[in-house]
């Protein structure tokens, strides 16, 4: 059985009558111990996904879903006060600007006992010492002398390091990183993201890795998903998805990387923007921007079908040779 | 001048700020920029790459004229900035524009485009507001805007626009060289493709110079003829793309190239791990100031500065290149 089994999620935003659908019915199961990747641009829905799943979206927003059972247990029908217990310890989540995510009144030493006495149950003392063992663990020098230090007086690697030891105080079995690299220098991002791959291992834990980098989800996910416009396009494993993309949002999303056009002088490009709430297509939301589309992708709505060992959202999904299957 | 002699030469270029010790306590100067040396010839681009705090905004503001160099020689279209008047420096400034990293910062919001464009027509050439309202609208074709955009506000646009918009007023003066900071960092990757080519085709159209910016090596690949790698205000290596890219010989530049991520394995470099992070630029290290994070340092490095020599094509400052090159 898989850790986490997300059926049908929507999230919708704005009034009942016109509603702005930001997340439509996205299916995702992550298995224990594995590394899944969710990939798509600004807008596209991932973040608001993993919020939703951490019940971290509020009125007026509204979150459906036919199932959200995480490790056995239903999300949707469960007590906001046992969500709690379950939300920070068993499933945990680090953000993109770790800086503006801890409190700045506060000091490190403080904000990581506080979770584990919530959590733990632990006493001062024990969370002291385990605390100091956290910050050891993600490789924070000097430790001792950085749990009486305040945000403020850290680096961005650091403070993403504090952070991290936050998420995994409790050894949780799911840790969800919504860009978590994004604000730090490529020397940086590779030490971060070195760290979470051996704890990921080391906590047998399985991790969520929101991004926008496909280069970052390439080196260490086992599987994507590609989002576009708040649904999920393509879901395939890794490396597959980099060689022989389906969907082709996902084949414009690689061209699109500088380094796939080595030695060409233009990139390649998907002409126009991600649709808005007022210019949503009828039917398959890529369609005006897709250069396979056809009449039937214009007027119905594609849903996400098996094809191989992926799933993909698409009537003329891609061959081997990157050409549509008619 | 014929087309040989290059547009923008920098001689041992450094700048230095004085940052107070508190109250009558002194001051002490912070080295932001060491001794840069480069040249840009007509309708090229230099690639400036580093992490955060190497001095590449700072070296950005040089070359705009929007700051005095503390100490060495910067020469524009021949005139040298250390002794040009008041007079000669005004028809200097529309010859370099600049593009800053976030257009979402950069548009004045209270401004229509037609408006913002206009402006810098407005105060450098003598055209009437008939022939300035051409101007601007031949200019919103070239970069891809479209005529109705003419009287819109900054927020009405997305990313990949406003960047549009901001490239628009820094070409629209026809200058010869660009200075572009971090230009495509804020945008989606999709977005980054067509902003990238808009670059390359404005370059090829109009001849201009290009000072780009960028910590993205992926995206530096694809748009510069010389590459310079800046540590802690000074430069590491420098040289042209092909010789750097093929054969990185800095340990720094390793590092980099080796930490960005990739997404075919045939493209991941070995990994040059770095220790820690960047030092602060109020206690800066002795010797070789990259001694503190690189794996090679031995007792040499920390004692003595390394000089720009040169070597395989290009300049670099490392004492033990030869030794450590596999």
């Amino acid at each position: 059985m898989s850790l986490l089994e997300i059926k049908n999620l929507s999230v919708e935003f704005g009034s009942q009558d016109n509603p702005f659908r930001a997340v439509q019915d996205v299916n995702l199961s992550i298995n224990r111990g594995e590394i899944v990747g969710i990939v798509g641009e600004s807008g596209s829905g991932k973040s608001v996904t993993m919020l939703a799943l951490m019940g971290l979206i509020e009125a007026p927003g509204r979150v459906t879903a036919d199932q959200l059972v995480f490790d056995g247990q239903d999300l949707m029908t469960m007590s906001p006060a046992a969500k709690r217990h379950l939300v920070g310890k068993d499933v945990a989540m680090i953000f993109q600007d770790a800086l503006t995510s801890l409190n700045p009144a506060y000091t490190v030493g403080f904000q990581l006992m506080e979770t584990l006495r919530l959590h733990m149950g632990l006493s001062k003392s024990e969370a002291q010492k385990r605390a100091l063992e956290l910050l050891e663990l993600v490789e924070i020098p000097a430790a001792k002398s950085r749990l009486s230090a305040y945000p403020h007086q850290l680096s961005g690697g650091m403070s993403q390091r504090v952070m991290i030891a936050m998420a995994i105080a409790c050894n949780p079995k799911l840790l969800i990183a919504d860009e978590p690299t994004t604000a730090l220098d490529v020397t940086v991002q590779a030490q971060i993201m070195d760290l979470l791959v051996s704890l990921q291992k080391s906590q047998d834990m399985a991790l969520i890795l929101i991004t926008h980098d496909l280069a970052v989800i390439a080196e260490v996910a086992h599987r994507v998903a590609v989002m576009y416009a708040g649904e999920i396009v393509e879901t395939s494993p890794v490396p597959e998805i980099f060689y022989r993309p389906h969907h082709p949002y996902t084949q414009a999303l690689l061209a699109s990387i500088p380094e796939h056009s080595k030695g060409a002088e233009r990139l390649a490009t998907l002409p126009g923007v991600v649709p808005g709430q007022y210019d949503r297509p009828i039917g398959c939301l890529l369609s005006p921007r897709c250069p396979y589309a056809n009449e039937k992708c214009r007027n119905e709505h594609p849903k996400l079908t098996q094809t191989h060992g992926s799933f993909v959202r698409c009537f003329t999904p891609l061959d081997e040779a990157g050409r549509p299957i008619v | 001048m014929n087309d040989q002699n290059p547009i923008l030469t920098a001689r041992q270029l450094s700048k230095h700020y004085s940052v107070s010790r508190g109250f009558m306590r002194g001051h002490f100067s912070v080295k932001a920029l060491n001794n840069v040396s480069f040249e840009l010839a007509r309708g090229k681009t230099l690639a400036v790459v580093g992490e955060s705090g190497c001095g590449k905004s700072t070296l950005a503001r040089q070359l705009t004229l929007v700051e005095e160099p503390s100490a060495g020689h910067l020469t524009i279209d021949g005139i040298d900035i250390a002794t040009a008047g008041a007079a000669a420096l005004k028809t200097l400034r529309p010859k370099v524009q600049m593009v800053f990293q976030s257009p979402y910062a950069s548009l004045n919001p209270r401004k229509q485009i037609g408006t913002m464009l206009a402006e810098p027509l407005l105060l450098n050439t003598p055209l009437d507001a008939k022939e300035r309202e051409e101007r601007v609208r031949a200019i919103m074709t070239t970069v891809g805007l479209r005529p109705e955009h003419y009287h819109r506000y900054p927020h009405m646009f997305s990313g990949g626009q406003r960047q549009r918009i901001a490239i628009a007023r820094a070409m629209i003066l026809n200058p010869q060289i660009v200075v572009a900071d971090e230009p495509t960092s804020a945008l989606d990757v999709s977005i980054q493709a067509q902003i990238l080519n808009l670059f390359m085709d404005l370059q090829q159209e109009f001849n201009t110079a290009y000072v780009f910016v960028s910590h993205n090596l992926a995206v530096v690949e694809h748009v510069a003829d010389d590459v310079m790698v800046m540590y802690f205000g000074s430069t590491v290596e420098y040289g042209p793309k092909d010789r750097i890219y093929s054969r990185p010989l800095h340990p720094y530049t390793r590092a980099l190239m080796s930490a960005t991520p990739a997404i075919r394995a045939e493209d991941r470099r070995e990994k040059v791990k770095l220790i820690g992070e960047l030092p602060s630029p109020l206690n800066p290290p002795s010797g070789c100031t990259f001694h503190t994070r690189c794996p090679f340092a031995n007792d040499h490095c920390k004692q003595k500065v390394p000089e720009l020599r040169s070597l395989d094509g290009r300049l670099i400052a490392c004492h033990r290149v030869e030794e450590i090159t596999p």
